[in-house]
C-alpha cells in the first residue's frame, strides 16, 4: 500500500448508506472474494433492466474515473458483510472520505486497505463542494502525514494508529497475531474449564 | 477504581496490548453462518492454516435458506450451505444444518442450547451479535477477514471503545413493548450516534424486561451504531441460563457482571418508559420512526436542509405523503420473524393479538419461527393452530428469511410490509420494496387490519 492514495473525488452525500445499498443481497451468493465489482451500489448505479441510471454521479463523466468518494454520514451501516469493501475496492474506489463510519465497515476497510479519512462536518461540506466541480482534479490523501489535498485546500484528517499502520504495512494480521501464540496459550491457562466452551457436534 | 461492564468484559478478555494501540482479546465462543464465513475458510487453507480451537465454534444454516421447504430453493443457495457443512467436516467444527432440530437463526440458536453466559466474549459474523449483551456477554459482529482471524487464533484484534449508558425509568404504557423501547432510543441517539461506542442499557423498564425483551433490545442496539450492547446479569440472566444442553458445561460468573456503582461512562442518555408509545417506522433508516398514533413527518419536522432532502428521498422511496396519518397507510404484506423477534414470546403476543381474528384480504402474511426448537415449541402451544386459523402461511423450516430476503422470500417491487424486522434500508427486502418496522404484536394487528394500526385496539394487556 503506498502512502498516498490519489485520485478523482466523487459527491455521494446521501447519509446513512447501509451495506444492503452497498453490496445487495443477491451478489452475496458467493464463496469467493471475486466478481463484486458490477453489484457494488448496483440498485443505485442501474434501473430494473440493468441500464445505467443517468442521474447517479458514478455513471457522469469526469467521475466515472472517480477513486474517492466523499460520503454522508453514517457511510457503511448495517450488516457486517465484507464484501462491501471487496465491491468498492473491485470498482476502483481506494479512498472514503467520510465524517464518521459504522465500526464493522471500519474494521472490515482496514483489513483490505481500503482508506477511510474522518474529517469535521464542515470539512466534508467543503470537500463535496470540490468534488462537485468537474474540473477540480485530482484528490490526494496522504495516510502517513493524514493530510488530504485538493486544489489550493488541504485538511488534516483522523485516522487511529493502528489503522494508519495497516494501511501503511499492508500487514496480515492473522499471521502476525499467531507470533503471538504463546501469549494466546498463556492466557488459557489462566481459564477454568467451565470457560473453555466445547460446543456439542 | 470503578469499571463500567464493558471494561470488566474487555479486561478479562485481553491477552495482550499491541504497539500500535490495539489489542488482543480472547474469544469464547464463535458463530458462523454459510454467507460470511466460505472466504474466511479459503483464506484458512490459502495459508496453511489450522482452526486453533474447533470445539469453540459452532455453524448453523440461517440465511440463505428457504423456510417453505427444507431443500433448497436454488443451486446457489445449496452451494453456500454445502460449503459451510464441508468445511465444518474438514475442520471438526459443529454444524446445526437443515433437519437437525437444533438448527434456525444463530442468535436464537445459541441461547437455547446454552451457549451464552454472562462474562463470556462472544464474536460471529453477523452485525446483529450485539444480542448477547442481554445476558452480560460481550457480543460483537465481525468481517469475514476476522472470522478467518479467530478461526486460526481464537482471538481478534480489538481497539477499546467508548462508553454510553442509555437509562430507561419507569414503566412502559399498556401495548408497549421491548421493540418499542429499542426503536424509541434508535430515534433518540440516531443511526450511528452510537458508532464508536459499546451502548450500556439500564433502568427499571430494561429490568423488568423478561431475557427475550432484553434480546431484542440489544439485538438492534447496532442500528444505532453500538459495536457492542450490554445488559447487567442479574437472577432473570442465571434463572434463564439454566436447562439447556450446553447449560452445566459454562461458567463465566454470575451477577458480578455489572457495572460498578458509579462507573463513568462517556455519554449517558435518559428515557422516561411512560413517554415510549408504539412506534412504527416511516422511512429508510431505523430512527426514522413515529408513534402508530401520529403522523408521518413534514418538512417543518426537520432541522437542517441536509434533514429534509433526506426526508424528501425517504418518503420518494416510502412512496408517503408528508403530514399523512400513519394509521392510513395500506399494507400488501405482513411479516414476523428475524433474529429481532421471532422467539416464542414473540410467538405469543402475535398469536394474543390473532386470537379470533383474521387477515384482512389482500395481505400476505407470514411467519417464520426463529429456530425449529422454537417452531416445536408453538405448535406444542397451538400457537401455530392461532395463525393459521387467521390465515398466516406458518413455515415449517426456520431462517432469516424475509428480513434480508437472501433466500427465496423476496418482497416485490413497491410491496408494503409490516415487519418485525430490524432494518428498513432501501431494498433491504427486496428491489423497491417498502419496510415499516414495529413489534410482532403490531405486526399481526396490521395484517388484521389491512393497514399500520394500533394493538392497543385489540386488547393485549397482559401479552408481552
Amino acid at each position: 500500500m503506498p502512502d498516498q492514495v490519489t485520485g478523482l473525488m466523487a459527491a455521494f452525500p446521501q447519509p446513512n448508506v447501509d451495506t444492503d445499498v452497498i453490496m445487495p443481497k443477491r451478489f452475496l451468493i458467493t464463496i469467493t472474494r471475486e466478481g463484486l465489482a458490477d453489484g457494488t451500489l448496483a440498485d443505485l448505479r442501474f434501473d430494473e433492466d440493468n441500464n445505467k441510471r443517468p442521474d447517479f454521479v458514478l455513471n457522469q463523466a469526469p467521475w466515472t474515473e472517480a477513486s474517492i468518494l466523499v460520503v454522508g454520514d453514517n457511510f457503511g451501516c448495517g450488516s457486517s458483510r465484507e464484501h462491501a469493501v471487496w465491491g468498492l475496492m473491485q470498482l476502483g474506489i481506494k479512498g472514503v472520505i467520510g465524517t464518521g463510519f459504522a465500526g464493522i465497515f471500519y474494521d472490515n476497510a482496514r483489513k483490505n486497505g481500503l482508506a477511510l479519512p474522518i474529517v469535521s462536518p464542515e470539512v466534508r461540506d467543503a470537500l463535496i463542494q470540490i468534488a462537485r466541480d468537474p474540473n477540480a482534479g485530482a484528490c490526494s490523501i496522504d495516510i502517513t502525514n493524514r493530510q488530504i489535498s485538493v486544489g489550493t485546500q488541504t485538511h488534516s484528517f483522523d485516522m487511529d494508529d493502528a489503522t494508519r499502520g495497516a494501511l501503511l504495512e499492508g500487514r496480515d494480521d492473522t499471521l502476525d497475531s499467531l507470533k503471538l501464540a504463546e501469549s494466546i496459550r498463556a492466557h488459557e491457562r489462566t481459564l477454568t474449564e467451565k470457560m473453555r466452551v466445547s460446543v456439542i457436534q | 477504581m470503578t469499571r463500567t461492564l464493558y471494561d470488566k468484559l474487555v479486561d478479562a478478555h485481553k491477552v495482550c496490548d499491541l504497539p500500535d494501540g490495539d489489542m488482543l482479546v480472547y474469544v469464547d465462543f464463535h458463530i458462523m453462518n454459510e454467507y460470511t464465513s466460505p472466504q474466511a475458510f479459503s483464506g484458512l487453507d490459502h495459508k496453511g492454516l489450522k482452526v486453533w480451537r474447533p470445539e469453540a465454534h459452532l455453524s448453523v444454516v440461517d440465511h440463505v435458506n428457504a423456510t417453505r421447504q427444507r431443500d433448497p430453493h436454488d443451486d446457489a443457495s445449496k452451494l453456500l450451505i454445502d460449503n459451510l457443512e464441508n468445511n465444518c467436516k474438514k475442520h471438526n467444527i459443529a454444524f446445526y444444518g437443515l433437519g437437525d432440530p437444533r438448527q434456525g437463526i444463530e442468535h436464537v440458536v445459541v441461547p437455547e442450547q446454552g451457549l451464552v453466559a454472562p462474562g463470556m466474549l462472544i464474536a460471529c459474523g453477523d452485525s446483529h451479535t450485539t444480542t448477547y449483551g442481554a445476558y452480560g456477554a460481550l457480543g460483537f459482529g465481525i468481517g469475514t477477514s476476522e472470522v478467518e482471524h479467530v478461526l486460526a487464533t481464537q482471538t481478534l484484534r480489538y481497539k477499546r471503545l467508548k462508553t454510553m449508558l442509555v437509562t430507561v425509568d419507569g414503566a412502559l404504557a399498556p401495548g408497549v413493548t421491548a421493540k418499542d423501547i429499542i426503536m424509541k432510543v434508535v430515534q433518540v441517539v440516531g443511526a450511528g450516534g452510537a458508532n464508536g461506542y459499546a451502548v450500556e442499557f439500564a433502568g427499571s423498564a430494561i429490568r423488568d424486561q423478561d431475557m427475550s425483551g432484553r434480546m431484542t433490545i440489544c439485538n438492534m442496539a447496532v442500528e444505532l451504531g453500538a459495536r457492542a450492547a450490554l445488559i447487567a446479569a442479574d437472577e432473570k440472566t442465571l434463572e434463564k441460563i439454566k436447562g439447556h444442553a450446553h447449560s452445566a458445561s459454562i461458567d463465566f460468573g454470575g451477577t458480578e457482571w455489572r457495572s460498578d456503582d458509579g462507573a463513568v461512562h462517556d455519554q449517558t442518555f435518559d428515557i422516561a418508559a411512560e413517554d415510549i408509545a408504539p412506534l412504527v417506522s416511516w422511512g429508510t433508516s431505523p430512527d426514522q420512526s413515529v408513534p402508530i398514533d401520529g403522523l408521518v413527518p413534514t418538512a417543518a419536522d426537520t432541522a437542517t436542509p441536509k434533514s429534509k432532502a433526506a426526508l424528501e428521498r425517504a418518503l420518494d422511496y416510502m412512496g408517503l405523503s408528508a403530514g399523512q396519518p400513519v394509521q392510513d397507510i395500506a399494507i400488501d404484506s405482513a411479516f414476523i420473524g428475524s433474529c429481532t423477534n421471532s422467539r416464542i414470546e414473540d410467538l405469543r403476543a402475535a398469536a394474543a393479538v390473532l386470537k379470533g381474528q383474521k387477515v384482512a384480504t389482500g395481505v400476505t402474511a407470514i411467519v417464520v419461527p426463529g429456530s425449529t426448537f422454537t417452531r416445536l415449541q408453538a405448535e406444542r402451544e397451538g400457537i401455530d393452530k392461532v395463525f393459521i386459523d387467521a390465515g398466516f402461511d406458518w413455515r415449517p423450516e426456520s431462517g432469516c428469511s424475509m428480513c434480508l430476503a437472501m433466500n427465496d422470500d423476496i418482497a416485490m417491487d413497491g410491496e408494503r410490509i409490516a415487519s418485525s424486522t430490524n432494518r428498513n434500508f432501501e431494498g433491504r427486502q427486496g428491489r423497491g420494496a417498502r419496510t415499516h418496522l414495529m413489534s410482532p404484536a403490531m405486526v399481526a394487528a396490521a395484517a388484521v387490519k389491512g393497514h399500520l394500526a394500533d394493538v392497543r385496539e385489540f386488547q393485549t394487556e397482559g401479552a408481552e
